[in-house]
């Protein structure tokens, strides 16, 4: 009992690890050509990284058919945008400053971030 | 290579495969109009170069800058659409004006799309409870779910070979979207059930293969669970995804108004167009019963345009030449040719519905909290679904391990994210989008929750209680003169002036159909009126002061005259010769419904105050008319801002009703700016919300409707907190203690399923939300 104990406490670990301290690489995106996919669930890449100061173009391409994935949101730069199905949308960013921004779905079960270093 | 990489190195090699619609963005900028064009057949990148400088050849085109991935270019300048296209041709490529995507083309393929994944579904729940449905009625009538004989082991492992072949079939987009979500450290509702049905499977699976591992109590299968769980999950995305689709059933209207043709005359030929072909400064013939294509303005022709469906304004509005024309409405009478001067998506409908789009997908701060619990909310199910388990390992009855598994199951299967994100969007989707089909545009989900809470409105008052635009209403003569004589005088004399009322005055003689002559010896009279000579007679107009130092006689016209004042006219005399002819009053007319509008923002509790520049006497009659206790008189626009400001500092949430252009201020300053529109020529991004008719109706609408989103999203989020909260402790057993009770997993599918459905019909309800009566 105590080894079945042990093996939940550490993975209740594992869980809080891998879904909320573990830090994933980020894509840089350097020149306006980066896909996001919409697909399964995710964003592929999900965690990009921008440089301070200069606009860039991000196209997403939705190949999810559910509804959830239909519109991308980027709250701190107040962007929605609904994505069409099987297209590629281009999601224009402006010149930012350093910090993280989130994009993600209505219900936010489809997360990424932007980085801007 | 990722896959976006594959996708761009296709685009390159394959001349126009990429179409993707790019935005366009035209407006003026300081190198003039900006269009963008989209480009097919540019295969490679020194193309980029070619069609750059094919396009900087054409006069008038200030820069051209072509985006390669995306095969558009951005031209600034003063150049027709037309000439750009031919310079692109003639350079050996071929080019349209960029529309983006036609919104009814979006809409269609999106239903066409959703009817597609929507059949799917319901393939996938079809094979799923096929399965599912037997095995749970052989449960319920006594069968044993139990592994006991070797002959059951056999039947067993059928049937958890048949469940996996549904798992497959009609859940693998669970599993799939579980485990990319894993591998991007972020977790789904796909990644709970697939996870609460991979448990209960894979438990199943050891009972058949290894049941001597197990205590022989604990020898339960659960195919019967997963089988019923992907049926009812994939039952309920289905109807969610029908009940999803009427939500936007606002949007979809809007979207209909658009016509997909446009008859054209180019090269003295008219011609059927499609709308996207339509380029700026096309002439467009319209006939009576068709819809206005583009935005434009009439150059020959007359007819009345039914804006209704724009504006919520039932009368239909005279056009004729110079009048401006916009896209969606209908032409009810007459032919009109018109010249245009807004196409694609620089269209007034265009921008509402884009306006309205982006609303939606926007976000009241009542939803915020609902967004950092979905934001934590899977890992934490997870953890409490581990918990859960351990708690009946170390604490519970026999057989621990399938109550274990029972309850870590049922915790993964009954929360509901998806319920709880819906709450809000849904709401405000459908809220949003009952408020445009009442005319009525709101910025974005905060303007909507603040205008729920409105307790203050300031009303400006030209333009928005009143026309804003003075009339001549009332013409005293004296005895022996006729008035339309005297009109026509008056309007010679004035003719020449720009002062409003002067205007007013011409603005009444021409609708009488009287010319205005002409008029000598003109003399402005600083702060009195003005005097000239129109065929041998003086004629002197203006005020009392006026007259009394030319000593004309008033008489009785004095008191007549101050009863004018003080009904907020403002009244001139008129004399000839020295003999006073007539009393001509001028006013700006309060809108017909102002005063019921007003009436019904009271009867809600807003406080309602007028602000005005006026004189306080025309302020008072004016308020006192439209039943507004509280006024403030002389205000500068600068001040007004102040006004809303020192309400905001009582206490009160204040919205604040203007023209959008002098008050501008306090628009931004007020919690809710409200810009009122004339007709269709509204500037919907200057306020929070707009109002596309001039009638203050649209206030006491905008703060129902606003007031009904907001007790919506409400009973969705506490439907779905309460759901979450009870449904997750009770699927880990909290009432096995003390009733014996313990939820099975399929109850929680079904109730899962069922759970967000409930959120999107229940946001439907507005649907059919109507406005009180007026």
């Amino acid at each position: 009992m105590l080894f079945v104990n042990l093996a939940g406490v550490a993975l209740i670990v594992l869980i809080v690890w891998w879904f909320w301290l573990y830090k994933p690489q980020e894509k840089v995106v350097s020149e306006n050509d980066t896909v996001v996919t919409v697909e399964s669930g995710t964003y592929t890449p999900s965690r990009l990284q921008v440089a301070a100061g200069r606009p860039i173009t991000l196209a997403f391409l939705r190949r999810d058919p559910s509804p959830c994935s239909e519109v991308l949101l980027i709250p701190g730069l107040e962007i929605s945008e609904t994505l069409p199905l099987n297209k590629r949308k281009s999601i224009k960013l402006p010149a930012l400053p350093a910090g993280e921004y989130e994009f993600h779905c209505q219900m936010q079960m489809y997360q990424g971030k932007i980085t801007v270093s | 290579m990722s896959t976006a990489d594959t996708d761009l190195d296709k685009a390159c090699h394959q001349p126009g495969a990429d179409s993707m619609p790019a935005q366009q963005e035209s407006h003026q900028s300081d190198d003039g109009i900006h269009q963008e064009l989209l480009i097919d057949g540019a295969s490679c990148g020194s193309c980029v170069a070619k069609i750059e400088s094919a396009l900087k050849r054409v006069p008038g085109v200030a820069s051209a800058e072509m985006n390669f991935a995306q095969r558009s270019v951005s031209v600034f300048g003063g150049a027709d659409a037309s000439e750009l296209i031919k310079a692109i041709e003639d350079a050996g490529y071929s080019a349209k004006v960029s529309t983006a995507e036609s919104a009814d083309d979006a809409l269609a393929e999106k239903e066409a799309a959703d009817l597609t994944y929507y059949r799917r579904l319901m393939r996938e729940m079809t094979m799923a409870l096929l399965l599912g449905v037997p095995l749970m009625i052989y449960s319920i009538v006594g069968g044993e779910m139990t592994v006991t004989t070797n002959t059951e082991r056999v039947v067993w492992l059928l049937v958890g070979v048949l469940t996996l072949a549904v798992m497959v079939f009609s859940g693998k987009h669970f599993y799939i979207g579980a485990w990319q979500s894993l591998k991007n450290h972020s977790a789904n509702m796909d990644t709970l059930i697939a996870l609460g049905t991979g448990t209960a499977w894979l438990y199943s699976m050891v009972v058949v293969l290894v049941p001597y591992l197990l205590p022989e109590m604990a020898r339960h299968v659960y195919f019967e669970a997963t089988a019923m769980i992907i049926g009812l999950i994939n039952l309920g995305l289905a109807l969610e995804l029908k009940a999803r689709g009427r939500t936007s059933e606002a949007i979809k209207r809007l979207i209909g108004l658009q016509p997909k043709m446009a008859r054209v005359i180019r090269d003295d030929k008219e011609l059927d167009v499609a709308i996207d072909e339509v380029v700026l400064n096309d002439v467009v013939r319209v006939r009576p019963g068709e819809k206005i294509p583009v935005d434009g303005e009439v150059v020959e022709g007359h007819s009345a345009i039914d804006e209704s469906m724009l504006t919520g304004e039932p009368m239909p509005v005279e056009k004729s030449e110079g009048d401006e024309v916009v896209a969606g409405t209908i032409n009810k009478s007459g032919s009109v040719l018109f010249k245009a001067t807004r196409v694609g998506k620089d269209t007034a409908l265009a921008q509402i519905i884009n306006m309205v789009k982006r609303a939606q997908n926007s976000k009241p701060p009542i939803g915020r909290l609902a967004d950092v619990i979905s934001a934590y909310f899977v890992p934490v199910v997870m953890i409490t679904a581990v918990v859960s388990a351990l708690v009946w390992l170390n604490f519970g009855p026999e057989p621990t391990v399938a109550f274990a598994i029972v309850s870590a199951t049922t915790v993964l299967i009954i929360a509901c994210p998806c319920a709880l994100g819906l709450a809000t969007p849904m709401s405000v989707m459908v809220g949003i989008g009952k408020a445009a089909e009442a005319g009525v545009l709101i910025r974005n989900g905060e303007a909507l929750q603040t205008a729920s809470k409105i307790t203050a409105m300031v009303l400006d008052k030209t333009g928005t209680i009143t026309l804003g635009a003075p009339k001549v209403t009332d013409i005293l003569v004296a005895d022996g003169q006729d008035e339309n004589t005297v009109l026509q005088l008056a309007a010679t004399l004035e003719a020449g002036s720009e002062h409003p009322l002067a205007m007013a005055i011409v603005e009444s003689a021409k609708e009488r159909g009287l010319d205005a002559g002409k008029a000598s010896n003109f003399n402005a009279i600083t702060g009195h009126g003005v005097q000239a000579d129109v065929q041998g007679k003086t004629l002197l107009f203006g005020n009392e002061k006026l007259m009394q130092k030319h000593g004309v006689e008033l008489g009785g016209f004095v008191a007549k005259a101050q009863a004018l004042a003080a009904e907020a006219k403002t009244p001139m005399y008129f004399a000839v010769d020295n003999q006073l002819a007539t009393i001509i009053a001028v006013a700006d007319p309060i809108k017909d419904d102002s005063i019921a509008a007003i009436k019904r923002l009271q009867s809600n509790g807003i406080r309602v105050i007028m602000l005005t520049g006026d004189n306080r006497d025309t302020a008072k009659a004016v308020a006192d008319k439209v039943g507004v206790k509280e006024f403030f008189a002389e205000v500068q626009p600068d001040d007004k801002s102040k006004k809303v400001q020192a309400l905001q500092m009582e206490g009160e949430v204040v919205g604040m009703t203007g023209d959008g252009i002098n008050d501008a201020p306090a628009l931004a300053i007020a919690d809710v700016g409200f810009a009122i529109g004339t007709g269709t020529d509204v500037a919907i991004e200057s306020a929070d919300i707009t109002l596309m008719r001039g009638s203050l109706h649209g206030l006491a609408d905008a703060i129902a409707i606003s007031k009904a989103t907001l007790s919506n999203i409400k009973q969705n989020l506490f439907g779905a907190f309460i759901y979450n909260a009870a449904g997750v402790p009770l699927a880990a057993g909290v009432l096995y203690p003390f009733f014996g009770v313990l939820l099975s997993p399929v109850i929680a599918g079904a109730a899962m399923a069922f759970s967000s459905l409930t959120v999107v019909t229940n946001a439907n309800r507005l649907r059919l939300f109507k406005a009180k009566e007026h």
